[in-house]
């Protein structure tokens, strides 16, 4: 395969950016698209140009490192994939491809590439968490039976990888899928109960302080989301959100 | 210098317990004057951090991934073992611990492993405690599988997922610990160096890996949590990023290195497809449950399958070779990992390998299907003899178990796996061997600890399946928090650790040297092109079947390797800055020594136990022969200078409770 791709490049943090063209050969369908991105780093490399930095770690689509906005939406063509699992059969001979990274006031570039996700580790310091010390003694885990079903759900929303294609595909730049996410999973726990209340006002309020825009139900992030994480998680965190709010 | 393994006396199962009744303790005052550094947040890591910061340390963690969150634990699918006995199948600590030895081919310190069987229960106690969804059964309790190597179903698991769900529950109490200022949290962060101090390790020196700028960090002990080095074969399971540097860096610093040429080579990867592939793609053992592994018992077949002229499912019952359930008829598609890759290596080795290059067998899911679709018709009460029908309940079955496996099959290879059956081969994943550590994890330097895979502590030559993430949570919560105390306690009025001291000024001058050295090197090759030619000689010398020739061969070409490295290497950009490439050139010349000594290790080795198979020693119909005798020793490193010049120690294994025989699994 031979392709155009139009990459942004931007030095460091406080660097104007711009987009830069690279013509490509010799792309096999079979490669995964970070794979093609090594092809083209080799060949500058090789030529004395600055590769392009990327984030990318596991390449197995659970790291949730990957942060590439291409062709226009996060994550590429394909869906319920991050990009280190996108391949190049997607794409076809002579393609046009447009690389970016994820863009939100909250996400701010770091160079090329790659942005500072930090915002979203801040907002589980705040209560992503339940608050149990270690201990060699704590009840026996079949002492609480949890329905399958609440357990099952509690899981797809725990599956999140935190990889931010909900912030970057949201005209709002909005966290609301993430953040529900990790409100559901606990919400849904018998174990995350005594603490809800605080979890989501806290949650919510550094999510707000971060710059993250607010929710309109759009629904792109669902459809971008590489792990399918459902909208009805953010249903049930404004459920929450508001109960917590009258409990004062 | 004597190895002490620091083994407590006493009858084995009552040593730990006495152990901690007896040691050292810090009180709460006190601990808050105490820093600890953790580096890596793998779930050794993270459960380490947090833990130690609930016992109220002050703890600082680093990582190079930009949070936490993303250390390769991550990436584990099938599960945790726990010797729960949940499903009455007749598990106990002592079938664990017993498992656990056996597994590792009798090469693994029998207290540690006790230990780790013994803590295993609290570790899933924990975890739901703090809200990882483990899967559970329609009554509300946990789910258990079975695992290779076992006869019992003590794993716990979260779909195809456990790792991220363990690894989210140990961020989640590293969050909390956060948020209350007791962790400070450095993301793209690299540590360099360790700086040792009157004989003691008292802190590190690390790269902002965003700004370049090099840090020091000082404290009372330094807690090693980097995971394993396998990426020195450069195709492996694990993340691109991961490396060996931290534990490389202790090893020249005096810590000792132990038994590193076991490696484990996972039966079941995605094959590789091209020279373009970075990186390999692991399909968890949990597949094993309901899968059979099978090639063409012809060769003929298994040519025409080569040559796109044959599909497999075109290939009859009575001509296909269930090889694993044909030798080992007792654990069939189950038995250990070692054993599984082996055979499939024989099989492609003698021309039955299915896919383009030949080195791929066949995991089959049609008879799983077929076998829940039938009773899933006879639960709902539907024709169990509509063969459409089977297939489609059965399938739903199947992706309700491993859905997400299967997904990630079809969107890597562009086949589906619920209508033909995938290609496996093996691949490097996972290193049992690691730095070299006594009873208290501690390594031979002193204040300097080892957790997690980065130690070698607890698999022997051969690690099974779910036990991986058992020994991280066991490290980082139950192990580490109590040991670490009995060595901190003398160090209670030390007070604070100053950065100005010499040994850190120095240990700062030679990580800038070293970066300095690659900025301005000039060569002509990028660093992944010797990664790579590292990788293929380490695969095709180093990698499943070794010999001595082989193996002497290796030697000398890792190290010519290494010197034309240094000579050659390009890395663009600066030290000032975000510079990806100068982050892999230190790892990848850490790897060209620690490979060198990865092969000596193996070639001194006369004998085959677990991962660590040389053809010179083999029994008749292939099987691995051990040497009791002279070789039930651990193999601990001494660094001299040069890989080549690294002085062997060994710790001899003793076996009360467990009796040497040949390892078994027909």
């Amino acid at each position: 395969m031979k392709l155009t791709l139009k990459i942004w490049r931007q030095k460091n943090a406080k660097a104007k950016g711009e987009i830069v063209e690279y013509p490509l050969d010799g792309i096999e369908e079979d490669m995964s698209f970070l794979e093609m991105l090594d092809v083209l780093n080799e060949g500058l490399i090789n030529k004395g140009d600055l590769p392009v930095s990327f984030d990318h770690d596991c390449r197995e689509g659970i790291c949730g490192s990957c942060s590439l906005y291409i062709n226009g939406e996060a994550h590429g063509p394909d869906r319920g994939v991050p990009t280190c699992q996108l391949h190049m059969r997607m794409f076809k001979d002579g393609d046009t491809i447009y690389i970016e990274p994820f863009r939100a006031k909250a996400f701010p570039v770091i160079k090329d590439l790659v942005v500072d996700r930090s915002a979203f580790d801040r907002i589980q310091h705040a209560g992503g968490f339940v608050s149990i010390n270690t201990s060699g003694k704590p009840t026996d885990a079949n002492a609480i039976p949890i329905p399958k079903h609440d357990a099952d759900r509690a899981f797809d929303a725990a599956t999140c990888i935190g990889c931010g294609a909900c912030v970057a595909s949201c005209k709002n730049s909005s966290a609301m899928l993430f953040v529900s996410a990790k409100v559901s999973q606990y919400a849904l726990l018998p174990q995350g109960k005594v603490e809800a209340a605080d979890r989501v006002l806290n949650m919510v309020a550094q999510m707000d302080a971060e710059g993250f825009g607010n929710c309109t139900n759009t629904g792109a992030c669902e459809v971008e989301c590489p792990k399918g994480i459902s909208l009805e998680n953010i249903a049930r965190m404004n459920r929450e959100y508001l109960s917590a709010s009258l409990k004062g | 210098m004597a190895l002490d393994s620091k083994i407590p006396n006493g009858p084995i199962a009552d040593k730990w317990t006495n152990y901690k009744d007896h040691i050292n303790l810090v009180n709460p005052a006190n601990k808050r004057n105490i820093d600890i550094i953790v580096v890596g947040t793998g779930l050794a890591g993270s459960s380490a951090a947090a833990t130690l910061a609930e016992l109220g340390y002050n703890v600082k963690t680093f990582c190079f991934q930009d949070s936490p969150r993303r250390a390769h634990s991550i990436a584990a699918q099938g599960g945790i073992n726990a010797a729960k006995n949940y499903q009455g199948d007749g598990d106990s600590t002592f079938r664990l611990f017993y498992d656990t030895v056996k597994g590792g081919d009798y090469r693994s310190r029998e207290a540690n492993v006790h230990r780790l069987a013994e803590v295993s229960v609290n570790i899933i106690d924990q975890c739901v405690m703090q809200g990882v969804p483990l899967a559970r059964e329609y009554g509300g309790l946990l789910d258990n599988r079975s695992f290779g190597g076992t006869l019992v179903a003590r794993t716990f698991y979260a779909k195809g997922q456990t790792g991220q769900q363990l690894l989210l529950g140990a961020y989640s109490a590293m969050n909390r610990q956060i948020g209350r200022g007791k962790i400070k949290s450095y993301t793209r962060h690299e540590m360099q160096d360790l700086v040792v101090v009157d004989g003691k390790a008292r802190g590190i020196i690390a790269r902002d890996l965003v700004t370049g700028e090099i840090e020091r960090h000082s404290a009372h002990a330094v807690v090693i949590a980097s995971g394993g080095y396998g990426n020195v074969f450069f195709l492996s399971t694990y993340a691109m990023g991961s490396n060996a540097t931290a534990a490389w860096k202790i090893h020249k610093k005096g810590a000792f290195f132990a038994n590193p040429c076991y490696t484990q080579i996972h039966p079941t990867c995605i094959p590789v497809s091209g020279d373009h592939q970075s990186k390999l793609t692991l399909m968890s053992e949990s597949l094993r449950n309901d899968g059979r592994i099978w090639v063409p018992a012809k060769l003929e077949d298994a040519k025409s399958i080569r040559e796109g002229k044959l599909k497999p499912t075109q290939i009859a019952e009575a001509d296909r070779d269930y090889y694993l359930e044909r030798r080992y008829p007792a654990f069939g598609n189950l038995v250990p990992r070692d054993i599984a890759s082996r055979a499939a290596k024989e099989r492609c080795d003698a021309g039955f390998g299915v896919n383009k290059t030949g080195e791929a067998v066949y995991l089959d899911f049609a008879a799983a299907i077929e076998r829940y679709g039938k009773e899933q018709a006879y639960v709902k009460g539907l024709d169990a003899n509509d063969a459409a029908l089977i297939t489609k309940l059965g399938a739903a079955l199947v992706a309700n178990k491993y859905g997400n496996l299967f997904q990630m099959y079809e969107k890597i290879v562009d086949e589906n796996p619920y209508t033909t059956p995938m290609m496996i081969y093996p691949a490097v994943h996972y290193t049992m061997g690691g730095t070299w550590v006594d009873y208290n994890l501690q390594t031979t330097i002193p204040g300097c600890f080892s957790i997690g895979e980065s130690n070698f502590s607890d698999h022997g030559a051969n690690r099974l399946g779910a036990s991986a993430l058992m020994q991280g949570l066991a490290d980082g919560y139950f192990v580490l928090p109590y040991t670490i105390g009995d060595y901190l306690a003398p160090d209670i009025k030390t007070g604070k650790i100053s950065t100005d001291l010499p040994e850190f000024i120095e240990a700062e001058k030679n990580v800038k040297a070293r970066i300095d050295q690659f900025i301005n090197n000039n060569g002509t090759h990028s660093v992944d092109y010797f990664h790579k030619k590292l990788g293929k000689i380490m695969w095709n010398k180093v990698g499943m079947a070794r010999n001595a020739k082989g193996l002497n061969e290796a030697i000398v070409e890792i190290a010519a390797l290494r010197e034309e490295f240094y000579k050659d290497v390009k890395v663009p950009g600066d030290a000032n800055s975000f510079n990806q490439e100068l982050d892999k050139a230190g790892r990848v010349a850490d790897f060209l020594e620690l490979g060198e000594l990865f092969a000596k290790d193996a070639l001194h080795r006369n004998e085959s136990c677990g991962g660590h198979f040389r053809e010179e020693y083999q029994s008749e119909d292939g099987e691995a022969q051990r040497d009791d005798e002279n070789f039930a020793y651990v193999a601990a490193w001494e660094y001299m200078g040069k890989p080549s010049e690294a002085v062997l120690h060994k710790e001899p294994l003793v076996y009360d409770n467990v009796k040497l025989v040949t390892r078994s699994y027909k």
